[in-house]
């Protein structure tokens, strides 16, 4: 029977690989049965089961939340998304990324009054050591 | 003797620091052993996505994404910065900023204007002092980075090179070569440098399911994404190794200085007694 290479994958790991005689994913437009010999697809996911058939007639369910389907006639990649992704979420996070940078520069200016303060200090002090060191020479 | 009291506080000092310095070296080596296979398992992906997007630039698609087009005109570069969060890792984030500082005032001759991105605490410590545009910071990133940790502070910046605020985006990060070497590294992430296998092939499309336009688009960010986690995963087992590297010889320089502490203070002890001895000695002869 002819099979199919099937490799499941995410930013951080390898998830699944193998053949099959047949896979079922979530595609974004609807549920897609790949058998081998397929033309070259390629499509989003939406979160979801991914469902290879195997050889002997095993089944295997992959959870992938959501991620990019890409459809080769003897192979089959999904490049699995780590968590669920959505464009609201996306700027949220980037939001959050911004607001980060800009506390950091905020910070950034106190830290340098802290640097010129301590610099001050520094230079008092030798000051202070100068003067005592002229003192015990006079007398 | 006054001497030999403060040798020994001395020696149990250094002692227990050793025992801080070889625990640490220990840590990062079993740590380092992780890392390194959390940077083996990313690899895939990162392959398989290149290929993907190979075939997707090659193919005859009507749609060219912007990522693939390089810009003539330059006047704002942008910087995605990988460094540690924490440090006691030897020189590894100092080799990666001197060469990043290089790079800039490279561009900075050339009158363009930068645009940084920092990953993790001491680039942005760094960036505090040296002064930059920082724009977005992802930090406390753990010993086991994670995707969605990084995705907001990256998509500001490929946002930017959309709205073509900045023309160029490299990632600077610490190459994992092996153990011993760690190699500061810049790559050039926008526009996407295209693959010569890419070239040869025929020519064939895919069949999109939804706009050609809007999946591409998906594909590119995750492509970019894929190549910034896999520098903050080299960089994760940069920092381990280079650590392991650090406390190994912060271990050694303690055992050495304890051995030369040693025989001080046995010295020492040793000129008291003799001291006593002929005090005593003296003494018994004045009698």
């Amino acid at each position: 029977m002819a099979t199919i290479q099937v490799d499941i994958v995410s930013a951080e790991q390898e998830i699944w690989s193998g053949e099959g005689t047949m896979v079922f994913a979530p595609g974004e437009v609807g549920e897609l049965g790949i058998a081998p010999g397929h033309t070259p697809l390629i499509t989003r996911l939406n979160p979801g089961d991914v469902r290879v058939v195997k050889e002997d007639g095993e089944e295997e369910f992959i959870f992938v939340s959501g991620g990019i389907l890409e459809v080769q006639p003897h192979h089959v990649t999904v490049l699995s998304d780590t968590a669920v992704r959505g464009h609201d979420l996306d700027e949220t996070a980037a939001l959050e990324a911004k607001k980060k940078a800009e506390e950091a520069l905020e910070d950034a200016a106190s830290e340098m009054d802290y640097a010129q303060a301590q610099a001050e200090l520094a230079s008092t002090i030798a000051q202070i050591r100068s003067i005592e060191k002229l003192r015990k020479l006079r007398k | 003797m006054a001497g030999a009291k403060e040798i020994r506080t001395q020696i149990k000092s250094i002692g227990s620091t050793r025992k801080i310095t070889k625990a640490m070296e220990m840590v990062a080596a079993s740590k380092m052993r992780r890392a390194q296979e959390r940077m083996q398992m990313a690899r895939p992906y990162a392959r398989r996505m290149r290929n993907v997007v190979a075939h997707a630039s090659s193919a005859s698609a009507e749609y060219k994404h912007p990522y693939l087009s390089d810009r003539e005109q330059i006047n704002t570069v942008g910087y995605i910065v990988v460094s540690s969060d924490r440090g006691l890792c030897g020189g590894l984030n100092s080799n990666l900023f001197r060469k990043l500082v290089v790079s800039m005032s490279d561009w900075n001759d050339k009158g363009v204007k930068m645009n940084v991105c920092v990953i993790g605490k001491k680039a942005s410590a760094f960036f505090k002092r040296y002064g930059a545009n920082v724009v977005s910071e992802a930090t406390d990133l753990g010993d086991a980075p994670q995707l969605e940790r990084l995705v907001g502070a990256i998509k500001i910046m490929m946002d930017d090179y959309i709205e073509g605020k900045i023309d160029r985006l490299f990632v600077v990060y610490n190459n994992f070569v092996n153990t011993m070497t760690q190699k500061p590294t810049i790559e050039q992430l926008i526009p996407i440098i295209p693959s010569e296998e890419a070239e040869t092939q025929h020519h064939w499309d895919y069949i999109y399911e939804r706009e050609a336009q809007e999946i591409i688009d998906t594909l590119m960010t995750r492509y970019i994404e894929s190549l910034v986690y896999q520098a903050v995963a080299d960089n994760n087992a940069c920092e381990q190794a280079a650590r392991m590297v650090a406390m190994k010889s912060a271990t050694d320089n303690a055992g050495k200085l304890i051995d030369e502490l040693q025989l001080v203070y046995n010295k020492a002890r040793q000129a008291a007694i003799t001291q006593e001895l002929s005090e005593i000695v003296g003494g018994a002869a004045a009698v």
